[in-house]
């Protein structure tokens, strides 16, 4: 029987729970012993000109064997308009840009050393609001002409609305936050006598990283090997690599010893990137019938002090994804990315997708409120029907396969809607000082929206096992579970006794990895066609071993065991058939090419009560429908469900990234960054369906980032639905006493 | 300074810097690596160890103010091949994703479980405010606890 959609528990797990994993800073590898340890000194001030650095009384610190500076680098610095140096040479542009390096024989001795390296700051004016960097008043480079970097659309026209009955608009907040995996950043690294560079790095993607570190050490990126070892986390924050590896690889070389460099946490919430940071001017216009004709949004994107991903990908996934879930005939989506003196921002957990959903899911609520419908009414008259897919969008994007309408039934049905709305509005009557509020979200997502392939390679052993090794390197998700699922699956070997091999270089060369809930769709679709391969490849010695014909051959995946079609008596095993085969010839190693990007959809329910006196939120309920096609491990897709759902609602009402007027990060440690916890959490009530695409040969669809972009949107709008009756018709996330109290009181003024 | 600390049932004795922490004694001295450092500011739970039997965040204590004491960590908690009951409901109930909040969200529960043997959900929630985790929602590891005390886990 196939194991597949079973509660498989993970064979990750054993190693976690009873002597840990093994993260970077825990590796204790021969080729590390005699390593130095590495501390960067990183600005603290977050727009200056760099005019001197006086490292002489580091120097001389206790255990201190170097201490290096831009001025030391002999590497290539990276080109372009908006170049990010590899250590700050004459400008720093955030707080926690790196500047110097400081190398030291002990742990200990890092920050006493760091803390004596002396560097004069000429301070320039910070350039926090979106609008003042968009006005170019300062500009962070002085060679261009604007702080803009990257525009993704087309300008607004306003035309769009031209016929519609109702327009409604405003502005609104997709705040910045920290993607704050609990492993922070580290790294470790050693030259060879070979003249190779070893890395281990916590990353989501080592071919990607050794790509982007040996590039900036001029080396070709076969003389590099880069492993990833167990990765605490990534959300985004640790696709590829950083420039701060670069700096390890080439001190390492510099002063002829490995380097170790483990950063804390109060390094890593301003210099690690972040987030999301999008202004938003959602405009949506339609009819009072509930019919939704049009809908703009112009984003004014923060790329922090130097273009990553926050600025390239993130509007340009805002903009694609802009209608959601609804038939919207005109739709103008227009982003300016714009740099501002504050952290890099690049990818977090749904990239791009929880900002345009947040963006058109506000819409809907503003425009039923408009016209005095019901949110979940209006959402159904404007959702694409079943029978509409494929379905090209006003954007340019095409959705797979969808049942956008039965997901938000599931969900309200599950919810009982209409009694939480008739405890609502009883409540309201009764003059409850503790309302209630109901919020929906319905959503679309890409998943796979790289578009690139993936690699996947396997072999039987003489013994009949299987190694495989996949390029989708995993941190967390448990990618060795669910591909030796597939695999087994396909070929009837248990399991146990296959092993999923990932993370280092040397053993797959050509990768993509793990980001955009890419990982199954294509990584295990890999090894699904490496499968295939094999299999192919095993009919023939098949016949050939059992004397039949290669067409009267059939593999009994219930046995493992390879016979003449409904003959299982003289079947021969995988291991007779490997023995017999020969080292290695029973092998497959492929690329899997045929990458499209698929269109998860769900839709969730965010249940809140709000105390009008205090402004306090509580999340009392979270119902999700998150469809990705069929599941193969529910346990691992559930995880991954919940995890998704937490950081929604973190965002929704606790986390944010801020500064104050100068650049300076006001909530740069854990004891200030609202990092959501156990107490702020419901039991999650999750909804199953599965709807399955035909873009790749498992049917699936990505599940890592979906139930964060549906949930943001739900919870926010519950907050805003509670306070409705006051004439409230939005709050900021996060929506935190402060500002829910805020907008109550405004209210109350207004009447 | 020397510092002797009973870890996991065995003696240690070593020669530490005087501001060495706990959680980097157990690390970088004695090799005990599952014991993760998330924050620097005793917020996180990362680096979760029993000292004399109660829950201490590890990054926040002196290896000389744990001298004399007996120190576990979650290598010390299974009884060889056999699983702690809280080690077995993490990996049965998925409480555990990367793993890195494990070893010391473990060991909070141990500790919560010793004082509480049958807590409800929001006591386990309470009881775990201050270990974070970052890819499970707490969900699962809400169920492991429950589980752990021999209670039944709705589904």
């Amino acid at each position: 029987m196939s194991m597949m959609g079973t509660r498989v528990v993970r064979t990750e797990d054993h190693k976690l729970i009873t002597v840990g994993g093994s993260y970077v800073d825990d590796l204790r590898e021969p080729d590390l012993d005699g390593a130095v340890h590495a501390m960067f000194v990183r600005s603290p001030v977050a727009h200056a000109r760099v005019t001197a650095i006086d490292s002489r009384e580091a120097a001389r610190a206790p255990g201190v064997v170097a201490v290096l500076t831009a001025a030391d680098l002999d590497l290539d610095p990276p080109g372009g308009d908006h170049a990010e140096p590899w250590l700050a040479g004459d400008a720093v542009r955030y707080v926690g840009q790196p500047v110097a390096l400081v190398l030291t024989e002990r742990r200990y001795q890092l920050a006493d050393a760091a803390e004596l390296v002396d560097v004069d700051y000429d301070p320039l004016p910070a350039v926090i609001d979106l609008d003042d960097a968009l006005a170019g008043t300062t500009l962070l480079f002085p060679g261009t002409d604007s702080n803009v970097a990257k525009t993704h659309g087309k300008p607004f026209d306003e035309s769009a609305f031209d016929g519609c009955e109702v327009v409604v608009t405003r502005r609104i907040v997709n705040q910045r936050v920290a993607p704050a995996p609990l492993e922070v950043r580290g790294a470790a690294c050693a030259w060879g006598a070979d003249g190779r560079l070893t890395m281990w790095l916590s990353t989501q993607n080592p071919q990607l990283a050794r790509d982007a570190i040996a590039g900036g050490l001029g080396l070709d990126p076969t003389a590099m090997r880069l492993i990833a070892p167990d990765v605490g986390g990534g959300f985004g924050a640790k696709i590829g690599a950083d420039p701060d590896p670069v700096v390890l690889g080439w001190a390492a070389r510099h002063v002829g010893r490995p380097v170790r460099w483990s950063e804390t946490r109060s390094e890593n919430l301003t210099a690690m990137t972040h987030g999301r940071g999008q202004q938003q001017t959602i405009t949506i216009g339609g009819s009072r019938d509930g019919t939704v004709r049009a809908f703009g949004l112009d984003v004014v994107q923060d790329g922090g002090a130097y273009p990553r991903l926050g600025t390239t990908l993130l509007p340009g996934m805002t903009t694609l994804m802009a209608t959601g879930t609804y038939r919207i005939p005109r739709v103008e989506a227009y982003s300016r990315s714009v740099l501002t003196t504050t952290t890099p921002t690049a990818a977090y957990r749904g990239a791009g997708r929880p900002e345009a959903t947040a963006a058109i899911e506000r819409a809907m609520d503003l425009f039923a409120t408009e016209i005095g419908m019901d949110p979940a009414e209006v959402r159904r008259r404007n959702l694409i029907g079943p029978d509409e897919f494929p379905y090209q969008t006003p954007t340019g994007a095409t959705y797979d396969t969808g049942e956008y309408a039965a997901a938000l039934d599931r969900v309200l049905a599950a919810a009982d809607y209409d009694g939480l709305r008739a405890e609502q509005t009883r409540r309201r009557a009764a003059g409850d000082p503790v309302v209630l509020g109901l919020g929906l979200a319905s959503y679309v997502e890409i998943t796979a929206g790289d578009a690139g392939g993936e690699s996947g390679r396997m072999t039987v052993e003489p013994d009949g096992s299987v190694t495989a090794w996949t390029g989708s390197s995993p941190h967390g998700q448990g990618h060795a579970t669910s591909f030796a699922m597939v695999l087994a699956d396909q070929l009837g070997i248990p399991m146990e006794r296959i092993t999923v091999r990932h993370g280092d270089t040397d053993e797959v060369a050509k990768a993509v990895g793990t980001f955009g809930s890419r990982s199954l769709q294509l990584g295990g679709s890999a090894m699904r066609q490496a499968g295939d391969e094999v299999i192919e490849k095993a009919r023939q010695l098949a016949a050939e071993a059992v004397e039949a014909s290669v067409d009267d051959i059939e593999l009994n995946t219930d046995d493992g065991a390879w016979q003449v079609r409904g003959a299982p008596s003289g079947a021969i095993s995988w291991a007779q058939l490997a023995a017999r085969a020969g080292d290695g010839a029973l092998s497959a190693d492929v690329w899997y090419s045929d990458a499209k990007p698929t269109f998860p959809f769900g839709a969730h329910l965010a249940v809140v009560e709000v105390d009008t006196g205090t402004g306090k939120v509580v999340l009392r309920r979270l119902i999700a429908v998150d469809d990705a096609g069929p599941v193969v491990n529910p346990l691992a897709f559930e995880g991954q469900r919940h995890g998704g759902l937490a950081q929604g609602a973190a965002q929704a009402l606790l986390e944010e990234m801020t500064y104050d007027a100068d650049g300076n990060p006001t909530t740069g440690t854990l004891a200030d960054y609202e990092f959501i916890s156990a107490t702020e959490l419901p039991d999650f009530e999750l909804l199953d369906m599965a709807t399955p695409t035909t873009l790749n040969p498992l049917g699936v669809k990505g599940i890592g980032e979906a139930a964060t972009i549906g949930s943001t949107p739900a919870v926010q709008n519950a907050v805003v639905d509670a306070l409705s009756h006051l004439g409230v018709r939005h709050v900021d996330m996060p929506a935190g006493p402060q500002r829910v109290w805020q907008a109550i009181s405004d209210a109350n003024r207004r009447v | 300074m020397r510092v002797t600390i009973e870890v996991n049932g065995r003696r240690t004795e070593e020669e530490v810097e005087d501001r060495t922490l706990l959680v980097h004694h157990l690390r970088d001295t004695l090799g005990l690596t599952a014991t993760n450092i998330g924050c620097d500011t005793t917020s996180c739970g990362a680096c979760t160890v029993l000292v004399d039997g109660e829950s201490v965040k590890s990054c926040t204590v002196l290896a000389a103010q744990a001298d004399g004491a007996a120190v576990t960590t979650v290598e010390g908690l299974a009884e060889g091949e056999t699983l702690h009951p809280v080690q077995q409901a993490f990996q049965d109930h998925h409480g555990l994703q990367c793993g890195f909040c494990t070893p010391g969200m473990i060991m909070a529960a141990v500790s919560l479980l010793e004082a509480n043997p049958r807590p409800t959900r929001e006591d386990v929630r309470t009881g775990l405010e201050g270990n974070l985790c970052r890819c499970t929602g707490y969900h699962n590891i809400v169920d492991a606890v429950v589980a752990a005390s021999g209670q039944e886990v709705p589904r």
